[in-house]
């Protein structure tokens, strides 16, 4: 450290590090009622997330049945994921192909949505209608969908569809390996319209109402342009949130999954990386290796949320 | 510009395409809640019919004893559950959305050292799902003694990344000067907090109540996951073991399940709905 003062002296002297930890020492006896405020929640969120986070990262390193304590085994759990564990390979496909369609599509469904009510003088009943499906409980969505996908001629779907003549025969959905995902794709689509649905309705109630002023006085013309060139750029914050929360929610859409398909899912059709988790987690017991899992999850999370805040950035 | 765009502007009268539009939707979005609805109250004669109705000839509550009753053969009484329940989510609401005040306000109004790194930490925790967590969280519960227990269900569910970081977007729009006049009045932190910061941001934390209140009522995840015995159960886990494999006889059963466990999150949204999307908006990450 002192050596670098002496040999850039233009810079400003750097206080040396003694006098730089008294000087917080200072800082944080004066704030220290901003760490009381802090205490509780910090204290749960370390315990609770901060630490498993990084007890993972250990544990993804190891051999760890719970009966015994965890032995190190280096890289063997990831060489074992990624070079011998067909299904992982599978649920690793599926994942993606849930986070490509459900994350994005959700994300402009809820955008678009959002931009028709406002557009609305009477807003309330639509709102709730596309905000309900997010709050109801799994139980209450199994029970809803299991009835209309029924795989008897009782299922709704089947009635209507022999009905229109479409097909003769009742269809197994949520056990067929061709209708399963699509079927958890669109339950997952019917119930994403949440938080951020709401925070881009709130984001467009508070637009404004003078930019458009001015941009009419500037050339836009239409809604569109408006939309484009002034809405879009204002809730940019709004944006940013809302798109992470589509990532995140796409990969639970494993949840979804579990309350229709069951875990595991017939042949594996809808296994997610979370499901493949959760097998080896709470039912195989074999938490090294779930906790791979779970760091190749959480980087891939990690790491695509960290580019929409790129991509988004204001 | 002349292509044709979507929606021109009118400046008088209701654009009634995009009524048109969004009834639409909304039915097919809301059919599946209706469905769930009616067969709540269909007798099993109507639910037996085929083709199926989509209206109720003779509503009836028989469904919903019959749910006490299913639950009632069962060790511990219905009530029980409700009460577990109805406990478990008055402690989460209430302790997280005073954990996420407290915390939020140093965050968006302090600097002492420290302050930026756990505000930087929260917003990382946004950027993943707990179920990434789910392991060690499992782990350092049972480490702690807590499995079975209200404290299981409860504590880990508290700090909640979200709940604060929105608390703090919305003091941190809060103009500072009121704050300084108070100090400079005499008050205390402590003082300033309950008589001038949470007053002020009654908006903010009566949305957070109603986010957490959906929250906790619909995290079964926990209780899967920490309970053992039948006494700790909540109500929708309860009724969920009771029901699972239901079949064309328990379908109304079914139904008034999860109509129970769903109306009161709709309710109280239906009520309090313009409040909540007023301060939403906060909601943004300026990156």
């Amino acid at each position: 450290m002192a050596t670098q003062v002496i040999s850039r002296p233009t810079k400003r002297p750097k206080k040396s590090l003694s006098a730089r930890w008294a000087d917080t020492w200072f800082q944080m006896k004066k704030n220290k009622s901003a760490y009381f405020f802090m205490a509780p929640f910090t204290i749960i969120f370390f315990t609770f997330t901060v630490l498993p986070v990084l007890a993972g990262i250990f544990l993804s390193f190891t051999y760890f049945n719970v009966l015994q304590p965890p032995r190190w085994i280096g890289w063997s759990n990831y060489s074992l994921l990624f070079l011998e564990d067909d299904v992982f390979l599978k649920a690793v496909r599926n994942t993606m192909v849930y986070a490509v369609v459900t994350g994005p599509v959700s994300f402009f469904l809820q955008l678009f949505l959002a931009w028709l009510i406002n557009s609305l003088r009477y807003r309330v009943g639509f709102t709730l209608a596309f905000y309900a499906p997010s709050v109801t409980s799994g139980l209450a969505m199994g029970m809803i969908w299991r009835v209309f996908f029924a795989t008897d001629m009782y299922g709704y779907l089947n009635y209507a569809l022999i009905r229109l003549g479409v097909i003769y025969e009742p269809i197994a959905w949520l056990e067929d390996v061709d209708t399963m995902m699509p079927i958890v794709i669109i339950v997952s689509l019917w119930m994403s319209m949440s938080v951020g649905f709401l925070t881009f309705l709130a984001a467009l109630q508070n637009m404004d109402p003078e930019l458009y002023e001015a941009g009419k006085v500037d050339g836009v013309r239409t809604r569109f342009q408006e939309f484009w060139y002034i809405t879009l750029p204002c809730m940019k914050p709004q944006l940013l949130f809302g798109s992470i929360m589509a990532v995140v929610r796409s990969f639970e859409v494993s949840s979804v999954a579990t309350a229709l398909t069951g875990l595991p899912s017939p042949m594996y059709a809808t296994h997610t990386i979370v499901s493949h988790m959760q097998d080896y987690a709470f039912i195989r017991f074999e938490m090294g290796y779930a906790s791979a899992i779970s760091v190749v999850l959480f980087v891939t999370m990690f790491g695509l949320s960290r580019i929409l805040f790129r991509l988004l950035r204001s | 510009m002349s292509i044709a765009l979507p929606f021109r502007r009118k400046l008088k009268g209701e654009p009634w395409g995009i009524y048109l539009l969004l009834t639409i939707m909304a039915i097919i979005v809301g059919l599946p809640l209706y469905l769930m609805t009616i067969n709540a109250f269909k007798p099993l004669e109507e639910l037996l019919l085929w083709p199926p109705r989509y209206y109720v000839m003779n509503p009836t509550l028989e469904h919903f004893t019959d749910l006490l009753l299913a639950t009632n053969a069962s060790l511990v009484p219905f009530s029980r559950y409700v009460f577990n329940s109805l406990f478990i989510a008055s402690i989460v609401v209430t302790a997280s959305v005073l954990t996420a005040c407290m915390c939020a306000y140093p965050l968006a109004k302090s600097k002492a050292p420290g302050v930026k790194l756990l505000f930087n930490l929260i917003v990382a925790a946004l950027m993943f799902s707990s179920l990434v967590t789910a392991i060690p969280r499992f782990l350092i519960i049972s480490g702690l003694g807590m499995i079975d227990t209200y404290w299981a269900l409860t504590l880990p569910v508290v700090a909640s990344s979200f709940y604060t970081f929105f608390m703090r977007q919305f003091f941190e729009a809060q103009p500072s000067e009121i704050l300084d006049a108070g100090r400079i009045d005499g008050a205390g932190e402590w003082q300033l907090f309950w008589k001038l910061v949470m007053p002020l941001a009654k908006p903010a934390w009566a949305t957070l109540t109603i986010m957490a209140w959906q929250g906790a009522w619909n995290d079964e995840a926990s209780a899967i996951m920490f309970t053992r015995s039948e006494a700790m159960k909540t109500l929708p886990l309860a009724i969920q073991t009771i029901f699972s494999g239901a079949g064309i006889a328990r379908l109304g059963a079914g139904a008034a399940a999860a109509l129970l466990t769903t109306a009161p999150t709709v309710i109280i949204f239906i009520f309090l709905q313009k409040r909540v999307i007023a301060t939403m908006a906060h909601a943004g990450i300026k990156g």
